[in-house]
């Protein structure tokens, strides 16, 4: 087996995240699905990192992660606002923008 | 997991894959597929420390272990209990209600992902080059990391901190509820209650009963059950079911001890036997003499009472049928003297 | 020395205008002083001029260049030559007598400073208009005049009747004014300048139709200052004014300018044939017009404005006759401003004396009355009749021989066209004449109650009429005694001797017979037996005459009517297609962006379909790319 085929399996989830995006209404399954997308990204660094012999890959994953605890805790915190004063954590009834 | 440049893994490490990213994108597919969140992200952790495997297939071994601590145990957990905070038994409807969302979405995704697919095979190199050797230059995967880390990555190390920090109070101020007024007390509440003319209606049967249930009788200022307290139907079913004599002597006696304890006159439950006594006197007298005389704050008093009664009466004794509001009104204005002593 | 003679009465205006209420007790004579004050510079002039040989006599002055902007010279620059001279001899001193007249007219009335100022205003503008030496600065005096018409008519602007006719008047004369400007501008494009002597030394290199096309529009500007068909409409109504301004502006002067304007562009008219037959057709058509209309009037004013109408026909045929009818039409002009006057100042003595009654049939008999107004204003009516021996004989007759010396068909017409309008002439004067100071006194009192006692007129008043009852009675005789006028003004307009195909006398013959059938007919319909004071119901063309022959309803069918359905139909064409254009315009790109809205739904998730989509096509093309 060829290291290639963590690339497709990272495309795949990737994939499989991007979709739930677009169709999960609770903000907060959008945001794990967000967070399954990052996660396929990781997999292809590291599994470059592997491909070229190289750490900096890990090392471009491992920043990805703190970034991403940090999209985390203020997202969640924006979420919690948004249930407490709305009462519902879902996408499609924060559409005020709308005419 | 040998030489430079191999062109396949080994046979383990193929098996492995093929099992494990099976179940990671099956785990994958929960997460977006299932209609509770809660199973969701129990399928998303699941898939998080499959790829926390595979990092540590591909000789990551510092990120597999930051993947595992890092996202289930610390992202995943702050997402369960933001979903217990906002209600983990929900389940989401999954019928859309955008039109011609599922479907753009699913043809984006799936153009995305051929096109990642066909990018991949493009790029894919024949052979790979491992990290083994990367990883033994500084003695090990976690030297080699750090290595970098802090001398080619030290300045984005440091504003990775500072983006921590700044997501933590940011998180904190976003979150933070400063009540800017003093609560409101009990007794304030009510006291605005009767002076908006809101007043409660009395209390309905069995309210002040010993026990919380439609099938037991209320009991008269003297202790003694009324049957009027209870639907007339178990009544005639003869479904009224008894207040045990042994609980009522209990009662008694502890309004005893508490008498005893308070001195003999001074006790609020003398008083209402007193109180009660002269009742009588006087309903034997005067029939027409109305039973309730002050309609506004008897619920006030009753709930101010409970501060400085004694704890054996403080919750069925207290709470008196209509019949006994007179003395209750007396007993308040007591207890009102007795709060301004206490301040 | 020119420009003083303009700069007089344009102070007079000025101070009398902007001067205040202190001035009232002595506005009047300063007005009066300063238009005596430019007679008398005209005078000079005259004698001077009259010292010097006859090429040799036009009078040049550059004041100064009021717009020169490269190619585009306008100055302010005065000519004098001897047609200009003889006008401002005329409006000078007829205007002068006229102010003296207008002391005693206007006596009682408040605002006689303004009038006054009004007076010299319109002086001032006149005398520019005859003295401008290119046709920008004759435009300024042409429009100074027009508003000084203006302002006179409506003088009594209380009377609704006064603004009205006011109003109408201005109007009508806008049609004329635009005539003049489109002549200016036609002759700026094909001349490159408007000044008086280039303009018409070259008039003959210019295309036939252009020199008609200006020939026409100098028409209809004339056509429109000088109350002639078809833009005569507002002439009667014009009569609202006080009567020192009918005499002045609406009979010798102003009403006069369209002649002047047609004997001034003479060159033009010579080398365009075409547009000299329109302007005798239009004086032909407006001598029989204004005669008919002056036939059937009960006021006095209105029977002596119609009858200007006519008179100017006669000066309009005459200088649409080319050089053998300039000279004459000038002469008769000079002639009319002298009788007109008179009759108009004799017209408001008579008002003056009842009440300002101006219905003739509430006259009769005042000769007994007055006697110095009956004599001027008789002297007057010889001299316009054309009684043999009075100025009116002398230039009227010349014009009749002018008329029949054009030759052919169309003199034979005109002759008769003019000796006809010699007929009606004498008919409807000798109606006025004898309806106003002959019979029985017919006058009744007012609705107030007044019964008017008819006196003569103040000194003031009496001594104008004197002197132009003088003037008409020798002027004609003077003018053409060694044809004197003629000689005068031959170095300006040129000057042929017609020929008539039949011989001199034999027309004055025929002019005199005329008159005699004119008068004749008038005694015995009113001379012979009492007048009926309410006028009789009359026939058909009398009915006609009196609602101005049917102009005002002309005007209203064809003009107002025809413009409010032009007006109604562009309305519809700019609601329906321009409107429609831009709305529809509007309405397409509102529905497009109603459409458009619809991607905007507010909707995060609808967003991140369109990034995913964007971030795809993004990777499609990067792959295509490396592919290709």
């Amino acid at each position: 087996m060829n290291p290639v085929n963590y690339l497709y399996l990272a495309a795949l989830l990737f994939t499989i995240g991007a979709f739930g995006v677009l169709i999960r209404r609770n903000a907060i399954v959008v945001f794990m699905c967000v967070e399954l997308m990052l996660n396929a990204a990781n997999l292809t660094l590291v599994a470059f990192s592997r491909m070229h012999g190289n750490l900096d890959g890990q090392i471009m994953a491992f920043f990805v992660m703190v970034v991403a605890a940090a999209e985390v805790v203020v997202g969640l915190a924006i979420i919690v606002m948004l249930y407490r004063s709305r009462h519902s954590a879902s996408v499609d009834d924060a559409s005020l923008m709308k005419l | 997991m040998s030489g430079l440049l191999a062109s396949t893994t080994s046979g383990a490490e193929a098996f492995q894959f093929w099992l494990l990213g099976g179940i990671a994108v099956a785990g994958a597919l929960g997460t977006v597929l299932l209609r509770r969140a809660v199973h969701s992200a129990l399928c998303l952790a699941g898939t998080m420390i499959i790829l926390a495997i595979f990092y540590l297939a591909n000789g990551a071994y510092f990120l597999g272990v930051v993947q595992i601590v890092v996202y289930t145990g610390a992202v995943m957990m702050l997402f369960l209990f933001v979903l217990m905070l906002v209600g983990v038994s929900t389940a989401d409807n999954l019928k859309e209600t955008l039109r011609g969302q599922r479907w753009m979405a699913a043809l984006c995704a799936l153009g995305l992902g051929i096109l990642v697919t066909a990018g991949i095979g493009q790029a894919a190199l024949g052979s790979f080059t491992g990290v083994e050797e990367a990883n033994a230059v500084h003695g090990g995967n976690v030297p080699g990391i750090a290595e970098k880390l802090f001398t080619e990555y030290v300045v984005a190390f440091e504003v990775t901190g500072v983006l921590l920090t700044v997501a933590a109070v940011g998180a904190t101020l976003l979150t933070h509820r400063e009540r800017i007024e003093k609560a409101t007390s009990q007794r304030e509440q009510a006291e605005a209650r009767t002076r908006s003319g809101h007043v409660p209606p009395l209390p309905a049967p069995g309210v002040y009963a010993l026990h919380n249930a439609v099938d037991r009788p209320g009991l008269l200022p003297d202790g003694s059950p009324s049957e009027l307290t209870v639907n007339p139907t178990l009544r005639e079913r003869g479904q009224m079911r008894e207040v045990s004599a042994d609980k009522l002597a209990s009662l008694a006696a502890l309004e005893q001890r508490t008498a005893e304890y308070h001195g003999t006159a001074g006790g609020p439950a003398n008083r209402r036997a007193e109180a009660r006594r002269s009742l009588e006197k006087r309903e034997a007298g005067e029939a027409a003499e109305p039973a309730d005389t002050t309609p506004a704050g008897g619920d006030a008093d009753g709930t101010a009472e409970d501060t400085d009664t004694g704890p054996s009466d403080a919750g069925p004794a207290d709470k008196r049928p209509p019949g006994d509001r007179t003395s209750g009104d007396q007993a308040s204005g007591d207890q009102a003297s007795g709060e301004e002593e206490a301040k | 020395m020119i420009g003083l003679l303009v700069a007089a009465p344009l102070l007079g205006a000025a101070v009398l205008l902007c001067g205040g209420r202190h001035l009232n007790r002595t506005g009047h004579w300063l007005g009066t002083v300063l238009a005596g004050v430019s007679f008398i510079l005209a005078a000079v002039l005259f004698v001077d001029m009259l010292g010097r040989p006859g090429d040799d006599r036009a009078l040049h002055q550059h004041l100064y260049s009021w717009v020169p902007v490269g190619g585009f010279q306008a100055d302010i620059a005065f000519q004098l030559d001897q047609l200009s001279m003889t006008f401002v001899l005329l409006i000078t001193g007829v205007g002068t007598l006229i102010h003296l007249y207008s002391v005693g007219y206007m006596e009682h009335d408040e605002r006689r400073r303004r009038f006054f100022g009004y007076l010299n205003l319109f002086l001032a503008a006149m005398l520019l208009l005859v003295l401008a030496d290119n046709f920008l600065l004759l435009y300024v005096g042409w429009e100074g005049v027009g508003l000084a018409s203006y302002l006179l008519i409506g003088f009594w602007q209380h009377k609704p009747s006064a603004a009205t006719a006011a109003k109408k008047a201005f109007v009508v004369n806008r049609v004329g004014d635009a005539g003049l400007a489109i002549a200016i501008f036609l002759m700026f494009t094909t001349f490159g300048t408007f000044a008086f002597g280039p303009v018409l030394a070259n008039a003959e290199e210019a295309t036939q139709a252009t020199l008609t096309g200006i020939g026409l529009m100098l028409l209809l500007a004339a056509c429109g200052k000088s109350a002639q068909v078809p833009l005569q409409s507002w002439l009667g109504d014009a009569m609202e004014g006080p009567t020192p301004v009918s005499a002045l502006i609406h009979a010798a002067t102003m009403v006069t300018a369209g002649v002047y304007l047609i004997t001034r562009s003479g060159a033009i008219f010579n080398a365009a044939p075409d547009a000299q037959t329109a302007v005798v057709v239009v004086g032909a058509v407006t001598l029989l017009f204004g005669a008919i209309v002056g036939c059937a009037k009960d006021d006095i004013k209105k029977a002596l404005a119609g009858s200007t109408m006519s008179q100017i026909g006669y000066m309009v045929l005459a200088a649409g006759l080319g050089p053998i009818g300039y000279a004459f039409a000038i002469m008769h002009l000079v002639t009319h401003g002298f009788f007109k006057a008179g009759l108009f100042l004799g017209a408001g003595s008579v008002m003056h004396g009842m009440n300002d009654e101006v219905d003739m049939r509430k006259y009769g008999g005042l000769r007994k009355y007055m006697p110095v107004t009956f004599v001027t204003f008789g002297l007057g009516y010889l001299a316009i009749i054309g009684f043999p021996g009075l100025s009116g004989f002398f230039s009227k007759d010349a014009i009749i021989e002018a008329a029949f010396a054009k030759g052919g068909t169309q003199g034979w017409v005109l002759g008769a066209v003019t000796l006809l309008g010699a007929a009606i002439t004498a008919y409807y004067m000798t109606r006025v004449m004898l309806l106003t100071f002959f019979g029985e006194k017919r006058w009744q009192p007012d609705k107030n109650g007044n019964e008017p006692h008819p006196h003569e007129s103040p000194k003031t008043m009496v001594i104008p009429m004197a002197v132009l009852a003088f003037g008409s009675v020798f002027a004609g005789g003077l003018f053409t005694s060694n044809d004197a006028f003629v000689n005068w003004l031959k170095p300006v307009t040129s000057f042929e001797h017609g020929h008539p195909p039949i011989g001199v006398a034999a027309i004055t013959t025929l002019t005199v017979v005329m008159l005699l059938i004119g008068v004749g007919a008038a005694w015995l319909q009113y001379g012979r037996r009492p007048v009926p004071v309410v006028a009789p119901r009359g026939s058909l063309v009398t009915r006609a005459a009196r609602r101005d022959l049917l102009q005002d309803d002309f005007n209203h069918v064809v003009l107002v009517r025809g413009g409010e359905h032009l007006t109604r139909s562009l309305v519809y064409v700019d609601n329906k297609l321009v409107d429609g254009a831009v709305n529809g315009t509007a309405a397409a790109f509102g529905g497009l962006s109603g459409r458009m809205r619809r991607v905007q739904n507010g909707f995060a998730r609808s967003y991140a379909v369109s990034m995913f989509g964007g971030a795809a096509l993004l990777v499609a093309v990067t792959l295509l790319m490396r592919a290709v």
